[in-house]
């Protein structure tokens, strides 16, 4: 049922033209298989799957293809064919670097068997135990379908008071979650129970944006009459639905710098990741497809679709009705935090929620970089409340100390300062050099830590061995002073020169 | 005026003599100077310094030994960091001791090693694992990439790799300044 909880502000955001017609005027439709799908290995910044398979193996639709190793997840084959390759390929990541994937060629035979390879399904998993609830969470690879991708597995594996279920899709042309609403709210709601019971949540609110009236709609209709979940509507302000805004937005409390939304009791999951956890539990469907958003006026029929994993995006642009002439750029989520891909070989991941494609006209005013003005605007709407100018001027001179007391952590990367700048200061390009300076500093610095805790190991080590052998030659040196004659070798070499002396040897003789 | 005069110069003695107690009193063993300078330098134990390790040649610093600028591995931003450290001047790296290289690991090829624990017994940080007569393999995570396993190696089966690229080591660029290179920017404070 909806709830009138007092809902609180947070600081800066802006309200964003929405363009968000273009993906939800339809239903959601179904991507068709691709020829090929390729599955990239990494999580970014996690470790890397182990592949249980090999080039020229054949495998069944939901078969495990790499398995989580650290932080990672477990990776499927999200269609019946054979495994072509696994090597470099382009993956979605701003860097545009190549990593290991693996490529699976589709199996187009009509007598393939496509029954999926399934989990027994767990129908009655109210009387399921935590452990095993998690454990097949895992084993279905679900990460956070929001966009960071992180194991929604160890996310869930701590206590907490209130579950937030993310449904405000706060960011412009983005419109998969509201799709995913409107289409599948009941398996929203019971994966967001199963959520609650496995981390004993007293509260399940349920937040979407108050522009999103049909979700709205099917979300109440989804939960009838019940009022285990509250269903919250936010007002549509970007970037309302980042983790910490909104829970900002719901508590009135501040995630601390820095930290997680569970040192405060409260956990945030996308309204795509608890969907899968309900296909993962009661269906027992490994995670192989998701809503994503395929628009901008650069395509030619924008729309959203449910879309296999690892399908390459000019496949998913190709039944969009391909490019428009004057498409300049393609980017993966949103105008605001999205990233250009270079080339539209990469794959759809997990995390993938959008591909928008933009005209030349909608790009950015390439104009000139100004000096900074100091007219504030940018601190003025920063959702994390940082010094964005500060920030840019420590980064630029390189000022590491002061960029991290600084907080540059807790940048969100959400665009607005560079949206509002009247300078054209590429700020979030700033802050992104500065966090991957940071991060590799203090990647240099724990292995330098190590290195030198070998280091003075090993000289210990060695002074121990050289005190020892000091001390037992020292030892033997008394013990031969103190009584010559009872030293066994001597004594041997001594009769062996006195019965050589009486024979007179022939080598002595000659 | 000869009161103010005793009264000053005793005020002198006494509180010089509570000066000196204090002092020897207080006196830390631990060497804060030398361990401040061992954080700085990059713990690669490659001995290019001249000194058998970072932390000697830390030590040798803080003595006044040897300068600031001997260390290759920590390159300009190490003699940067140490000279805003110690209050010195920064100077370019002392080209005698080698030159700043990008970071590198040993790889040992196991076809060819013959199992001789030489490179074993030079590693400053144990990274090499092996037996005599047995293979040895580089144990990477560890690795400073100091070359000091190469020499001794009487087959000549280890390389020096560069170290690992990829997303995981990527470097987010500095954004093009287009029109802003002439501007001189002022630190702020």
């Amino acid at each position: 049922m909806s709830s009138s909880i007092a809902l609180h502000g947070f600081h800066g955001g802006l309200r964003l033209p929405g363009h968000k017609i273009a993906a939800s005027a339809a239903s959601s439709r179904a991507c068709p298989l691709p020829p090929t799908l390729i599955l990239p290995l990494g999580q970014y910044g996690g470790s890397l799957a182990q592949v249980l398979v090999a080039p020229g193996d054949r495998v069944r639709r939901g078969q495990l293809v790499a398995r989580a190793d650290g932080l990672a997840a477990n990776v499927h084959a999200p269609a019946a064919g054979s495994i072509v390759a696994i090597e470099p390929r382009p993956v979605p990541h701003i860097c545009g670097l190549p990593a290991s994937c693996i490529v699976l060629a589709v199996d187009t035979d009509a007598d393939t068997d496509d029954r999926a390879i399934c989990f027994p399904p767990m129908v009655e998993w109210q009387q399921a135990d935590a452990q095993s609830l998690l454990e097949r969470i895992a084993d279905a690879g679900i990460v956070g379908l929001g966009g960071a991708a992180f194991p929604t597995a160890t996310k869930l594996g701590y206590p907490i008071e209130l579950l937030v279920i993310n449904g405000a899709e706060c960011e412009p042309w983005i419109a998969c979650d509201q799709m995913l609403l409107r289409e599948r709210a009941q398996e929203v709601c019971t994966g967001a129970r199963i959520m609650r019971q496995i981390v004993g949540a007293t509260r399940v609110v349920l937040a979407i944006e108050d522009r999103m009236q049909d979700a709205a709609e099917a979300v109440r209709a989804a939960l009838d009459s019940s009022t285990d979940i509250e269903l919250v509507e936010v007002p549509t302000i970007f970037p309302q639905g980042g983790e910490r805004q909104l829970i900002r937005v719901l508590t009135g409390k501040e995630v601390p710098s820095g930290g997680y939304p569970v040192d405060i009791g409260v956990l945030c999951h996308n309204v795509g990741t608890a969907a899968a956890v309900y296909r993962a539990i009661v269906r027992g469907e490994p995670l192989l497809e998701r809503y994503v958003s395929v628009t901008g006026h650069g395509v030619l029929a924008a729309g959203t679709w449910r879309v296999t994993i690892g399908t390459p995006v000019e496949w998913l642009i190709a039944q969009a009705g391909g490019y428009s002439g004057d498409a300049a750029r393609v980017v993966l989520g949103g105008s605001m935090t999205g990233t250009a891909i270079a080339t539209d070989a990469v794959p759809i991941v997990k995390a993938s929620n959008c591909v928008l494609v933009l005209t030349t006209d909608q790009l950015r005013d390439p104009a000139p970089e100004l000096p900074c003005i100091r007219c504030g605007e940018c601190a003025r709407v920063c959702p994390a409340q940082l010094l964005p100018q500060q920030l840019h001027w420590f980064i630029r001179a390189a000022d590491w100390d002061a960029v991290e007391s600084h907080a540059l952590i807790d940048c969100i990367e959400c665009g607005l300062c560079a949206q509002v700048c009247p300078s054209h200061i590429p700020l979030v390009d700033w802050y992104r050099h500065g966090k991957t300076e940071l991060h590799l500093r203090a990647d240099a610095q724990q292995r330098a830590d190590a290195a030198r805790k070998r280091f003075e190991a090993r000289t210990l080590r060695l002074a121990q061995a050289q005190a020892e052998r000091t001390e037992r030659l020292a030892a033997r040196q008394a013990v031969d002073e103190e009584s010559p004659a009872s030293d066994p070798i001597a004594a041997a070499v001594q009769r062996a020169a006195a019965r050589k002396r009486s024979e007179g040897g022939p080598e002595h003789g000659a | 005026m000869i009161e103010a005069v005793l009264a000053l110069s005793g005020l002198g003695v006494l509180l010089g003599a509570l000066l000196g107690w204090a002092a020897v009193r207080f006196r830390r063993e631990d060497a804060p100077l030398v361990d401040a300078i061992d954080r700085i330098l990059p713990q690669t134990q490659c001995a290019q310094c001249g000194f058998p390790g970072c932390r000697p040649y830390a030590e040798a610093i803080a003595r006044g030994a040897a300068d600031i600028n001997q260390c290759p591995p920590g390159g300009e931003a190490g003699i940067q960091a140490l000279a805003a450290l110690l209050g010195r001047e920064a100077k370019p790296l002392d080209a005698t001791h080698g030159s700043e290289q990008p970071a590198r690991v040993a790889w040992i090829d196991e076809e060819v090693c013959i199992g001789c624990t030489k490179c074993i017994q030079a590693c400053p940080v144990d990274a090499i694992i092996g037996a005599p007569k047995l293979m040895h393999t580089v144990l990477i995570d560890a690795c400073t990439g100091c070359d000091l396993c190469v020499a001794p190696c009487p087959v000549d089966c280890i390389y020096m790799l560069p170290a690992s690229s990829g997303i995981a080591v990527w470097r987010a660029p500095r954004p093009a300044a287009a029109r802003l290179q002439n501007i001189t920017f002022l630190r702020v404070p």
